[in-house]
């Protein structure tokens, strides 16, 4: 065995660097792991524009109220239930409502706008009071007074029963009943001493929409030392671009107000289980073994109550006392019942973690308990912390709304978007925009941060790390 | 020697073994959930009996005599469970002499029914919807349910539940029709509230439906089947449904809890008179017994459901071991 072959004269050339045509790298530029996460988020485009949208509607509730500055607790009986306009006009009428029933022995003193059916106005028909008058029925011992939106079909279709007069020859109505300025179809039936026979009488009245003088430099819309100069004419209404709910408060007003609650709730409580998880089953993911067992047979328990029924009783077990709002209460519940899957989620990733190869070389190194869960084990969950985070708000944001709506949530006065839902589901047959803009408003933010979660996800699965975005 | 004995023929059969284990945790969980209700309630600030009307002490002493409330907190938590363990959750506080367990058994079949036909809409919606997009994958239609799905999850149940009787309205309006549009007088009255409350499972089921559907697309088992010459149709049907449908046994646990809860807010909107609706109202009249029977037996049932549903899916699926 000797090398008696001679090697192949090598010049010293030969290793000298490549100086020809540079090669194109074969590697993209090294990204670290947020780098990499973020660069597949901006290339999510649901992602990005929920991103977006999540950022706008904290900037609506944050410094929404700055811009539109409306008191929302601030009642405005004159306009309740008002659907979404910019230039509502109102007539000034006097606050004294000058009206006296009419008989037939006055009839004369009134001017009269006669309608076909013997039926006619009196005065200015608004929506503070309608008054009308009709030919007396010969033989009638009173009359019936019925009000419909509609062209009433039959007798048996005259809308709702307003009121009956007793004497047969007081032939006038005053109605005063939650008006508003819409057609209205009033029908009057006489009765006789026999009952009431297949005869009435319908007339169609336009109510104007109005104010009075009082509510109108009560509210501030006219000055108080010229106000005699604004009756009867017509005046601008304060702008509600969203309408008024059932005491006339300004709904863009009530849902910034009440997005505060709702999104306190949905960032603060997840924020604090999301920490309290992580904390548990960190420890519990760590410690392994028995004590790894017990505390998640705990875990276990807690996941296996009933969630709602244990939020609802919670929630009333904390109680609220007077002048509170309800929010904390539902805070520590949500807390309390919603750490346990996260502590499980962590300690599921904390014992996969724990047998990698670079934590074992760091131990063998000499580290700490201290530095290997700063440097080793925290980093490597903050990507499933976030993604944990992100998919708890929708859901917490929709446990509070759940609450509110069924009356366990917050207090009134105090708004938050489940709550007015509830407030304008007794309105819905016909005012349908009280429930449909807070509803819209959950269902926007729930939407948001839920494909943000699915993008948070899709970034940061390592899985999927590989493959080219 | 006996000992070993009995061990052995547990060995002999594992799945008695594991439903024996299951039913034993499950008994943890529920004394667990007892137990939290129990202090939960004693935590409220107030008793049931301050809310009445002004009653002199004498009547009061004899009241809190009749209902408990005068021994200690540990006793009566010994008399609470020892009833539980009996099947009896005593008598409702603010219905006179209205036994908690009549109020579960007349309320709870009504729940049930809603329940059991919720499930039935959103398994039905879910796979059929689910397996029409995963066929058309990418095409208009996938695109539009998908879209749905989204929306759906993205909606509370109250808000469908309300917009839904809007709808029933707008319809008995226009056709001249009398669908009912609350209470409960007869199954018809279910439908829409069942449709609404299974919408959140119906698309979660979509989901799962589509994603399993696709995963299957390149098993080895369909590229025989297309080899052997069957056609898309047959092999969808024979081949890929019947593998994706496992996937979507394993929701129904979850689904059944979701569907038992979500019936709170249904049956209010709805006036269905059922075990939800009862459960609110005990809460706003802090009725303590019906809460806390309420609570125990709908705890006992979740509980008792999981297990039975994970049991079933050993029997569906042989592959999937129940038993470790």
């Amino acid at each position: 065995m000797s090398y008696d072959r001679e090697l192949p004269a090598i010049d010293k050339t030969e290793f000298l660097p490549y100086s020809g045509r540079k090669q194109d790298p074969i590697q993209r530029p090294s990204a670290n792991y947020w780098q990499q996460a973020f660069r597949k988020l901006k290339a999510n485009f649901p992602a990005l524009i929920s991103l977006f949208i999540i950022i706008g509607l904290l900037l609506f509730t944050l410094i929404g109220d700055k811009i539109w500055r409306v008191d929302p607790y601030a009642q405005d009986l004159t306009q309740i239930s008002s659907p979404p306009s910019f230039n509502k006009k109102a007539l000034v009428i006097p606050d004294k409502i000058h009206y006296q029933p009419v008989y037939l022995s006055n009839l004369e003193d009134y001017t009269v706008k006669t309608s076909s059916t013997g039926m006619s106005i009196i005065g200015t028909p608004t929506t503070q009071f309608i008054a009308f008058k009709w030919q007396p029925v010969a033989g009638a011992k009173g009359y019936q007074i019925f009000r419909h939106e509609y062209l009433p079909h039959g007798i048996d279709d005259l809308g709702v029963p307003l009121g009956t007069n007793d004497s047969g020859d007081h032939v006038s109505y005053l109605d005063a009943l939650r008006l508003e300025p819409i057609d209205y179809f009033y029908s009057v039936i006489p009765i006789f001493e026999e009952g009431q026979l297949n005869q009435y009488s319908t007339i169609k009245i336009t109510a104007a929409n109005a104010i009075a003088l009082g509510d109108a430099v009560g509210l501030g819309i006219i000055p108080k030392h010229q106000k005699m100069h604004y009756l009867g004419k017509v005046i601008n209404l304060p702008a509600h671009p969203l309408g008024t709910d059932y005491l006339g408060r300004d709904m863009l007003a009530r849902l910034i107000e009440g997005g505060k609650t709702s999104l306190f709730i949905g960032l603060v409580a997840p924020l604090i289980f999301v920490f309290l998880g992580l904390l548990y089953g960190g420890i519990s993911g760590f410690l392994g073994g028995k004590a790894d067992e017990i505390m998640m047979r705990f875990v276990d328990f807690i996941i296996a109550l009933p969630f709602l029924l244990f939020m609802i009783l919670f929630k009333v077990a904390f109680g609220i006392g007077p002048g509170e709002s309800g929010i904390f209460p539902m805070l520590v519940a949500l807390i309390l019942l919603s750490w346990p899957s996260v502590a499980r989620l962590i300690r599921g990733q904390v014992l996969q973690l724990k047998e990698m190869p670079y934590i074992e070389s760091s131990k063998l190194m000499g580290a700490g308990v201290f530095h290997l869960t700063l440097k080793h084990m925290l980093p490597n969950v903050t990507g499933l912390l976030l993604v944990t985070f992100t998919f708890a708000i929708p859901s917490a944001i929709f446990t509070e709304a759940f609450l509110s709506f069924i009356g366990m949530g917050v207090v009134p006065p105090t708004p938050s978007w489940g709550s007015l839902c509830n407030d304008g589901i007794q309105t819905l047959l016909t005012h349908p925009h009280e429930l449909i803009f807070p509803a819209l408003f959950i269902s926007i933010t729930v939407l948001a941060f839920n494909l943000l979660g699915d993008g948070l996800r899709d970034a940061f699965d390592v899985k999927t790390k590989g493959e080219r975005p | 020697m006996n000992h070993s004995s009995a061990q052995n023929t547990l060995k002999k059969y594992p799945l008695l073994t594991y439903i024996a284990k299951r039913l034993v945790s499950g008994l943890i969980a529920i004394w667990f959930i007892a137990t939290a209700t129990f202090f939960g309630m004693h935590m409220i600030p107030g008793d049931p009996l301050s809310s009445e009307k002004q009653v002199s002490p004498q009547i009061r002493k004899n009241l809190e005599a009749r209902y408990g409330l005068d021994k200690p907190l540990l006793t009566q938590y010994g008399i609470f469970l020892k009833n539980i363990i009996k099947g009896d959750f005593g008598i409702s506080f603010t219905q006179e002499n209205r036994k908690v367990n009549d109020i579960i058994r007349e309320h709870f079949p009504i729940s049930a029914l809603l329940g059991l036909l919720a499930l039935f809409f959103a398994s039905l919606g879910g796979i059929g919807l689910g397996a029409l997009a995963a066929f058309h994958k990418n095409q208009l239609s996938d695109h539009l349910i998908m879209i749905m799905v989204i929306l759906v999850v993205s909606v509370p149940g109250f808000v469908f539940a309300a917009l839904s009787q809007l709808g029933i309205m707008k319809v008995n309006d226009l056709l001249h029709s009398n669908f009912p549009i609350a209470g409960f007088d007869g199954i018809t009255y279910l439908i829409v509230p069942a449709i609404v409350l299974g919408l959140g499972t119906l698309a979660y089921i979509t989901r799962l439906m589509r994603s399993s559907l696709l995963d299957i697309e390149s098993a080895d088992y369909i590229r025989t089947a297309k080899a052997k010459g069957l056609s898309n149709g047959q092999i969808f049907v024979k081949h890929k449904l019947r593998n994706a449908l496992l996937p979507v046994v394993t929701v129904l646990g979850p689904a059944i809890a979701g569907i038992t809860t979500g019936g709170l807010v249904v049956e209010m909107v709805f006036a269905i008179p059922g075990l939800g609706k009862y459960f609110v109202e005990a809460v706003q009249q802090l009725d303590y017994t019906v809460i806390m029977g309420t609570t125990v037996f709908y705890g006992g049932f979740l509980v008792i459901t999981v297990i039975l549903v994970d049991i079933f899916y050993g029997w569906v699926d042989p592959r999937i071991q129940v038993v470790k």
